[in-house]
C-alpha cells in the first residue's frame, strides 16, 4: 500500500472517517506520521474550543477577582485556587466520575462523559483559571495614569473597562497568556490517557502514538513522531500569538513594545 | 585479566539467564480470579498459587513484580522481569514479540456482560479491555468498541450505562455478574490457551517452565488448581 | 489491624471502616503517599542542579556550550512531559546497561538487540536480577527522579537564566572594576544575588513540580493514582473481606484535597522565604522592608 493510499484511509481516522481498521502488522513510517497526525485533530479541538470559551470566563474572572464586592471576589478566589492548586490529571479523573454520577440522576448529563464535552469543559474551567490569575497580574499592574486618564475624561463602569483598562490588561498579559495557551495544548494529551474512555478507536495524537508502542512494542518511534507534531503546533501558535501581540504594541514606540518571548514556565 | 577470565566463564555457564536462579514473574494483579491484590497488600489469585508452584518445581526461586497491563510486554522485552504471568491468551501477534510456554489453561470462549439478556451488540455500545484480544475481535466486526486502561473500568462502564455489555474472558466475568447484571448466552471462541510469556532469547528458562507445567498437568494438580479458583475448564 | 477486625462482615459504620482504612492494602496507599513527598524532595534540588547547569552553559562564551545550553531547554519545553514520561524510562534504563555492557563484557559477541529483546551481559544488567525487590524499587524510583529532574531542569535553565540577566549590570561591572576575573564575577557576585530575582519563577515550578507528580505512574511507579483507581474500584466478596461498590470518586476527592492543601502550603511558605530573601536587596520589596525597620 502507498503512502498516499495510507494518508487517504488513515488522514481522518480520528474523526471516524476512512479506514475503520487501524493498521495491523508491519507497521510502516507512513502510518505513524498519519495516524498520529490525524489524532492530531482532537489535541487541536480541545485548545482551540477551550481557549475559545475559557477566554471570555477567564476575563470575568480576573475581573471578579479584582472586584471590591467579597460576594463576587471570593467566589472568584475560589474557583482559581480550586483549578490552579490541582493536578489537572487528578481533575480529569474526578469530573469523569462526577459526571458518571449525575448520569443516573438525569440523562442531560449523558453526552457529558464523552471526551468531546467532559475533557473539553474541564480544560475550559482549568484554562479559564490560569488565564483568569494572568489577566488578574495583569489588571493590577495598569499604571495609575491610565486609570487616572480615564476618570479624567469622564469614563466610568463598561466604558472605562473596555476603552481603557481591557486593552491595557491584554497588552500586559499577552506574553504569558502565550505561554499558557503552548501548556494548554500540550495538556490536551493527557484527555484520553486519563479517564475519559475512547470510542470506536478515535482518538488524540498520544492515544495513536501509544497505540504503535504497545503494537510494536518499540516507543522510540511513535513518541518522537508526537513531540514532532508538537513542536511544529508550538511554533504555529508562537507565531499566531506574535500578530495579535504586535497588534496589541502597535500604538507604542518601537522600543517599549513588549517583546514576545517564548519562555512558558507553567505545566500541569 | 583475571576479571576478563571470570566475565567469559560466567557468560559460558549462563548464556542468557541470571546467575541465581532469581526469576523476576510480571503480573497485573487486577484480574481476578487469575491475579489480584488481596486485602494484605499482596498478589493472590490463581496464577500466583501456580506461579509459586511452578518455581518449587523448576527449583527457581521467584519474586513477584506488578505492572501495567498496557506496557507488561516492552517492560518483559526490555528486561525489567523475566516472565509475564498475566492471564495472557497465546495469539500470533504476540508470539512474534516474544515467547509462550505451552499453555496452562485450555482455550475458553470469551463472554459478554450486560445489565440485560436481550442487548443488541451490533447496534450498541461494546467495551473491552485496551490491548487485548476481545478489542481486537470487538473492532474488527466493525461495532462500537470503547476501551479503557483496566478490566475493573470495563465492568464499571457498562453498570453505569456507558457501555451496554462487556467482553472479556468468561472466568473473569464470572467474578462480576450479580448484582443486576448477566451474562449473555453468545460466547466467542477467540484467542488459543493461556501461557507464560518470555523474551525470545530465554530458551532455556522457557524449557524449565514448559517441564514445571507439563509436570503438573501428567499429576493432575493444574486441573486441582483451575476447579480451585474457577478460572476456566479443566485438561 | 485491630483486635476487633477479624469479622469485618458482621462490623458496621465507624468501626467497619477504621477497620478497612487500615488493611494492608491501604498502607500500599499511605506509603505511595510518602514516595511522592520523597520524590519531590529530591528532584527538586537535583532539578535546580540541571537547570544551572543548563542556565550556566546557556550564557557560556563557548559556542557549542551555549548552543547545548540552548537546544536543551527549547526541546524539553516544547514537547508534552508525557510524551517524555512515556519513553524516557525505557531509554535511560537501556542507556545506562549499554554503557555498564560496554564496561563490564568488552568480550560478548552477540548483539544487544536481538529482535525485539534488548540483551545484555547479565554482570550489566541494572539492578542485577539477583537483587532483592527493594533494590528494583529504588532502581525505578531513581529513575523516575532523573526523568523528572530532566524535564523540570529545562524549566528551572529557563527561569534561572532570566534570574541571572535580572541582576544589575551595573553590579557586574563594579565587579569588573573592581578587577575580579569573570569567574569570581558569577560566583561572588552574580550567582548570590540572581535567586531574589528568580524566585517567583522557581516558587512557580515549585507548584507545577507538585501538581506533576500524579503522571508518576507513566514511570512504573505505584503512585497515589494508581492505588485510588485500585483501591476504589468495585471490590467483590469473593476476593476480600471488605466488599464494596464504585467508590472511585470518593478517593480522588481524596486526592483532590490532599493537593489542594499540600499547594496552599507551599504558597504560605514560598511567601514568607521571598520576604525573608529580600532583606538588604535592592529591589521594590527590599526597601520596603528596609524602611519598615527603620520607622
Amino acid at each position: 500500500m502507498s503512502c498516499l493510499e495510507t494518508i487517504q484511509d488513515y488522514a481522518l481516522r480520528s474523526i471516524g472517517i476512512g479506514e475503520r481498521l487501524l493498521p495491523k502488522g508491519d507497521y510502516t513510517l507512513c502510518e505513524h506520521f498519519t495516524l498520529i497526525g490525524s489524532g492530531m485533530i482532537w489535541n487541536i479541538y480541545f485548545g482551540v474550543m477551550a481557549l475559545g470559551f475559557g477566554f471570555f470566563f477567564a476575563v470575568a474572572l480576573a475581573v471578579g477577582k479584582a472586584s471590591n464586592n467579597r460576594w463576587i471576589r471570593k467566589p472568584a478566589e475560589w474557583f482559581i485556587f480550586i483549578f490552579r492548586g490541582s493536578p489537572l490529571f487528578i481533575q480529569f479523573f474526578f469530573a469523569y466520575f462526577l459526571f458518571l454520577s449525575l448520569k443516573q440522576v438525569h440523562p442531560v448529563f449523558d453526552p457529558f462523559t464523552a471526551a468531546w464535552l467532559g475533557a473539553l469543559i474541564v480544560l475550559f474551567m482549568n484554562t479559564a483559571a490560569y488565564s483568569g490569575e494572568i489577566f488578574y497580574g495583569a489588571l493590577r499592574s495598569i499604571p495609575k495614569g491610565d486609570n487616572e486618564a480615564a476618570d479624567a475624561y469622564g469614563l466610568t463602569g463598561w466604558m472605562r473597562f473596555r476603552r481603557i483598562q481591557f486593552p491595557t490588561m491584554m497588552r500586559l498579559a499577552w506574553p504569558a497568556y502565550t505561554n499558557e495557551a503552548i501548556f494548554l495544548f500540550h495538556a490536551t494529551t493527557l484527555v484520553f490517557f486519563s479517564a475519559f474512555p475512547a470510542w470506536r478507536q478515535k482518538g488524540d495524537a498520544l492515544y495513536y502514538a501509544s497505540y504503535f508502542a504497545d503494537k510494536t512494542f518499540n516507543p522510540f518511534i511513535p513518541y518522537p513522531i508526537l513531540a514532532f507534531y508538537f513542536i511544529l503546533l508550538t511554533l504555529v501558535i508562537v507565531g499566531l500569538f506574535g500578530l495579535v501581540n504586535k497588534r496589541l504594541n502597535r500604538h507604542l514606540p518601537q522600543e517599549r513594545r513588549s517583546k514576545m518571548r517564548f519562555r512558558p514556565n507553567i505545566i500541569r | 585479566m583475571k576479571k576478563l577470565i571470570l566475565g567469559t566463564a560466567a557468560l559460558a555457564l549462563t548464556a542468557g539467564m541470571a546467575f541465581a536462579d532469581t526469576v523476576r514473574m510480571g503480573t497485573e494483579g487486577a484480574y481476578a480470579p487469575w491475579n489480584f491484590v488481596n486485602d494484605a497488600g499482596e498478589i493472590d489469585g490463581f496464577e500466583r498459587e501456580l506461579g509459586d508452584e511452578l518455581c518449587k518445581r523448576a527449583g527457581l526461586t521467584c519474586e513477584w513484580v506488578k505492572n501495567d497491563w498496557d506496557s507488561i510486554i516492552p517492560n518483559l522485552v526490555s528486561g525489567n522481569y523475566d516472565t509475564i504471568i498475566a492471564g495472557m491468551s497465546i495469539t500470533d501477534e504476540r508470539d512474534e514479540v516474544i515467547d509462550f510456554t505451552q499453555p496452562y489453561t485450555p482455550p475458553d470462549p470469551s463472554a459478554y456482560v450486560a445489565l440485560s439478556a436481550d442487548v443488541d451488540l451490533e447496534g450498541g455500545v461494546v467495551t473491552a479491555q485496551a490491548n487485548t484480544i476481545q478489542a481486537a475481535f470487538i473492532a474488527e466486526k466493525g461495532w462500537t468498541l470503547v476501551e479503557f486502561a483496566t478490566p475493573e473500568e470495563t465492568v464499571a462502564a457498562v453498570r453505569n450505562g456507558e457501555a451496554d455489555a462487556v467482553l472479556a474472558d468468561k472466568s473473569f466475568l464470572d467474578t462480576v455478574v450479580g448484582d443486576g447484571l448477566v451474562m449473555l448466552e453468545r460466547m466467542e471462541a477467540i484467542g488459543g490457551g493461556v501461557g507464560m510469556g518470555l523474551r525470545e532469547s530465554d530458551g532455556e528458562l522457557r524449557g524449565k517452565f514448559d517441564a514445571a507445567i507439563q509436570s503438573m498437568k501428567d499429576d493432575g494438580s493444574l486441573n486441582e488448581l483451575i476447579a480451585k479458583w474457577e478460572v476456566s475448564s479443566q485438561w | 489491624m485491630f483486635s476487633y477486625c477479624t469479622d469485618p462482615s458482621q462490623l458496621e459504620g465507624l468501626t467497619w471502616l477504621s477497620c478497612y482504612l487500615t488493611t494492608g492494602k491501604h498502607a500500599g496507599l499511605y506509603v505511595s503517599v510518602f514516595t511522592v513527598l520523597l520524590l519531590l524532595a529530591v528532584t527538586a534540588p537535583t532539578a535546580l542542579v540541571f537547570g544551572f547547569a543548563g542556565a550556566s552553559a546557556a550564557r557560556s562564551r563557548i559556542a557549542p556550550l551555549r548552543w547545548l545550553g540552548k537546544s536543551y531547554t527549547a526541546i524539553v519545553r516544547g514537547v508534552p512531559d508525557i510524551a517524555f514520561f512515556l519513553f524516557f524510562v525505557i531509554a535511560l534504563d537501556q542507556g545506562f546497561e549499554w554503557l555498564r555492557h560496554q564496561v563490564k563484557c568488552p568480550d560478548w559477541t552477540d548483539p544487544i538487540r536481538q529482535g525485539n529483546d534488548f540483551v545484555v551481559c547479565d554482570a550489566a544488567k541494572l539492578p542485577l536480577s539477583t537483587a532483592p525487590q527493594w533494590i528494583h524499587e529504588s532502581y525505578a524510583f531513581v529513575l523516575a527522579v532523573l526523568t523528572f529532574a530532566i524535564v523540570f531542569g529545562a524549566f528551572a535553565a529557563n527561569v534561572l537564566y532570566g534570574g541571572m540577566r535580572a541582576v544589575p549590570r551595573a553590579q557586574l561591572e563594579t565587579a569588573e572594576a573592581y578587577g575580579m576575573t569573570p569567574r569570581q564575577t558569577f560566583w561572588r557576585i552574580l550567582v548570590p544575588q540572581m535567586w531574589i530575582y528568580a524566585l517567583p519563577g522557581l516558587s512557580n515550578l515549585w507548584m507545577v513540580l507538585i501538581k506533576a507528580t500524579p503522571l508518576l505512574f507513566l514511570l512504573g511507579i505505584e503512585d497515589i493514582v494508581y492505588w485510588a483507581r485500585e483501591l476504589g474500584g468495585t471490590k467483590n466478596a469473593k476476593f476480600t473481606d471488605y466488599p464494596h461498590g464504585d467508590w472511585r470518586i470518593w478517593y480522588f476527592l481524596f486526592l483532590l484535597v490532599f493537593y489542594l492543601a499540600f499547594t496552599r502550603v507551599s504558597e504560605i511558605v514560598l511567601e514568607r522565604l521571598t520576604v525573608r530573601l529580600s532583606r538588604g536587596q535592592a529591589t521594590a520589596a527590599g526597601e520596603k522592608l528596609r524602611k519598615e525597620v527603620q520607622a
